[in-house]
């Protein structure tokens, strides 16, 4: 985990006095709610349906103990006990007074966390592998480059008053675990035939009204260049992306409407026009590096008896086979855990599973925990021998559902429950789908199928990047439900298309159970629910839906 | 006479009384020094810099490309904004002094407000017509009392942190 020096901690104290006198200012009335608006804005401070909603960062989803145990010590503090992970591994509290937020801004920056940039059309929280510093196929630790970005990001005197929002994830394998290709940057690291570290650099990725996986502009900028390519791409957008409809704001409109071939061109322009003037000195990447430290990994055999012999129970098997990944570290393994049982809330965690989990990861995972933007969390570095004892612990706390990529692990935005931009719920089309598919080895025998729900066209459930892609809509003041196919937000990136007619609320477990009916009756042994749909298309799913659903 | 706050050589700020008259493309030329729009100055402005100070407004659309062989002679380059969450001029001005090295006044007119302060003095901005009542002690603490470190290069001459911590120069 990289730790902040005392460089960090002055530049994170003074944005924490800055927001407190804000805040002091809005109280006492010096400040309207318009002119306050602004400034909230750049501290993650929503003004929501019920309440004010806090959006924490949590950068490239990466926690310590410590640090968890501070989220759950403030959500049981200043809100209801619970927190929601989003799709962005950021930490979302729904229900905030405003009075309150200037002690739990300083309650986080104690442990080094914040919510700066969480809003606004500004570079915002930065994603990496969840599995960094743990995969076996990694080139290079992904978290290392985000940090430097994190750095590079915060308050850039230039990049903060964008004509949009800006995420930018890294990827560092070549399966990608961070949807790289719905960004509006995604970088993949990796080494050219020379055997230089570099990036592959795509842009203009989005979801929302108009989705667009993001073309690969430059296949390797050699890693000292980074920067100054990202200042070249960033100036590009931020004088060429419109300004006059905010649908049309984000860089993918741009590239798309320049096209990637000449948005290309202009980069490559800017950068060598540019110089290297922006390019951050690799030895500040290696102090960064350094900073994370590497784990005190134990030499341990390949195979662990225990792990093996514990296998012998059904539920602790499926956990093996759903839950648990090959790790660079002979013994080690990385341990996924479900924020999904059928019938909850997606990503939803009581403080109590929150502290919880803050145990295991600081007994069993080396310190370490992150957040993926499935909204499950990870324990990067578990000992084979001590999964058996992981999965009992997480029994215990209700967490131990064995269904990672499969039909109940959901994807949902938090919907009209609590957005003010959304036009149906989410949450409860999530509880029903799940719960129809609660028996886990039902779900197994399906196999793997991502289910995406967005309450609104904004995507923060990634509906377009789902196998299935739900999209609430509005009509005339009823909630219906759009079916999208084939989306995938993995390296075979693809988007999801329409199906047909919208569905009412109780129609779509219904139409999902469909959807599954035909899938297990087209599937050729070893096929996926997508590689089913891309072999045969939609027609026999879409006649399912049709014909049951009515 | 209208008054701007300027960033002195030594680093403070202050009031400043505006010499130039900012001229509508509509009307005609007043005596004194002036400063005209783009379009305006292309067409009129060799003329007027026989005998007065010329400057040049730019819209945010408007790309200081445009003025690349002129401002040497240019002794002000306005950058508006139009409201506050349109950051180009953050990009122009940081082109007009890193890429073309201007040496004159930058100014940013609009709505301009002191939460940009910090980026509008670290693109290069050194001259501010705030539209939020702003004096030269507010608008000093706001570009410059924020923060005590800063994590970029930029147009100004702050250090940023990773040179800061050695490493780099």
């Amino acid at each position: 985990m990289y730790r902040y020096d005392a460089i960090d901690k002055e530049f994170l104290a003074d944005r924490t006095r800055e927001f407190r006198e804000q805040c002091r200012r809005r109280l006492n009335g010096e400040l309207t709610e318009v002119q306050f608006k602004r400034l909230r804005l750049m501290n993650g401070l929503y003004l929501q349906l019920h309440a004010y909603m806090l959006r924490i960062a949590i950068p490239y989803g990466t926690l310590t103990s410590r640090k968890l145990h501070r989220l759950a010590h403030v959500a049981r503090t200043y809100d209801k006990g619970y927190g929601h992970f989003t799709t962005r591994t950021n930490l979302q509290l729904h229900w905030i007074k405003l009075r309150d937020a200037p002690d739990i801004i300083d309650q986080l920056a104690e442990v080094e966390l914040h919510s700066i940039q969480t809003s606004g059309n500004c570079i915002r929280n930065v994603t990496a592998d969840p599995y960094a510093g743990a995969a076996a196929d990694e080139v290079d630790d992904s978290r290392v480059w985000a940090e430097a970005i994190r750095q590079w990001s915060t308050v850039h005197p230039e990049f903060s008053y964008l004509p949009r929002k800006f995420k930018i994830a890294v990827s560092a394998s070549e399966k990608d675990r961070t949807a790289a290709r719905s960004y509006d940057i995604g970088l993949r690291i990796h080494r050219n035939a020379e055997g230089e570290l570099g990036f592959e650099v795509m842009v203009g990725g989005g979801q929302g009204r108009k989705p667009y996986l993001a073309p690969t502009i430059r296949p390797f900028v050699p890693a000292e260049r980074l920067f100054s390519y990202l200042e070249a791409i960033m100036r590009t957008y931020n004088r060429q992306g419109r300004r006059d409809d905010i649908w049309k704001a984000r860089i993918k409109v741009l590239v798309a409407a320049l096209g990637a071939e000449e948005f290309a061109r202009q980069v490559e322009e800017e950068w060598v026009r540019s110089g290297d003037y922006a390019d951050i000195p690799l030895a500040e990447i290696e102090r960064i590096r350094e900073s994370f430290g590497t784990p005190a990994f134990e030499a341990l055999p390949e195979r662990s008896e225990v792990f093996e012999a514990a296998k012998a129970d059904a539920a602790f098997a499926r956990f093996a086979r759903r839950n648990v990944h090959a790790h660079k570290q002979p013994g080690y393994a990385i341990v996924d855990i479900a924020l999904k049982n059928p019938g909850e809330t997606p990503g939803d965690c009581s403080a109590d599973q929150m502290d919880a989990i803050a145990e295991l990861g600081a007994r069993y995972s080396l310190d370490e925990i992150r957040v993926n933007y499935q909204q499950n969390l990870v324990l990067p570095h578990v000992k084979l021998d001590d999964v058996p004892a992981v999965f009992e612990a997480l029994k215990g706390i209700g967490l131990a559902g064995a269904n990672m990529n499969l039909i109940t692990d959901i994807i949902a935005c938090p919907g009209l429950d609590y957005c003010s931009l959304a036009n149906a719920r989410a949450i409860p089309i999530a509880q029903a789908i799940a719960l129809r598919f609660a028996d886990p080895e039902k779900a197994e025998a399906i196999g793997e199928l991502k289910i995406n729900i967005s309450g609104c066209i904004n995507a923060c459930g990634h509906h377009h990047l789902g196998n299935i892609g739900i999209l609430g809509v509005d009509k005339k003041g009823e909630e219906f439900y759009q079916l999208s196919l084939g989306g995938s937000g993995e390296a075979d990136a693809s988007l999801a298309q329409i199906l047909g007619p919208s569905l009412s609320k109780d129609q779509v477990p219904d139409a999902v159970e469909a959807l599954v009916g035909a899938y297990m009756r087209e599937r050729e042994p070893g096929e996926r629910f997508l590689d089913t749909l891309r072999r045969v298309g939609p027609k026999p799913f879409k006649e399912a839906v049709y014909a049951e659903a009515h | 006479m209208p008054r701007l706050i300027r960033r002195a050589a030594d680093g403070g700020f202050a009031w400043a009384d505006d010499r130039f008259t900012t001229v509508p493309d509509e009307d005609p030329i007043p005596a004194g020094d002036v400063i005209l729009s783009l379009t305006r100055f292309m067409a009129e402005g060799e003329a007027l810099l026989a005998n007065r100070r010329v400057g040049v407004r730019l819209e945010p659309s408007e790309a200081v490309e445009d003025l690349a062989y002129d401002l040497p002679r240019i002794p002000v380059v306005v950058l508006v904004w139009p409201n506050f969450r349109d950051g180009r001029a953050l990009s122009s001005a940081r082109l007009l002094r890193q890429r073309y090295a201007y040496q004159g006044e930058v100014r940013a007119v609009g709505e301009v407000l002191r939460e940009q302060a910090l980026h509008m003095v670290r693109c290069g901005f050194d001259a501010f017509e705030p539209a939020d009542g702003s004096d030269p002690q507010t608008w000093a603490q706001a570009a410059l009392g924020r923060y005590r470190h800063v994590y970029q290069r930029a147009a100004d001459d702050r250090v940023p942190i990773f040179v800061e911590r050695g490493s780099g120069e």
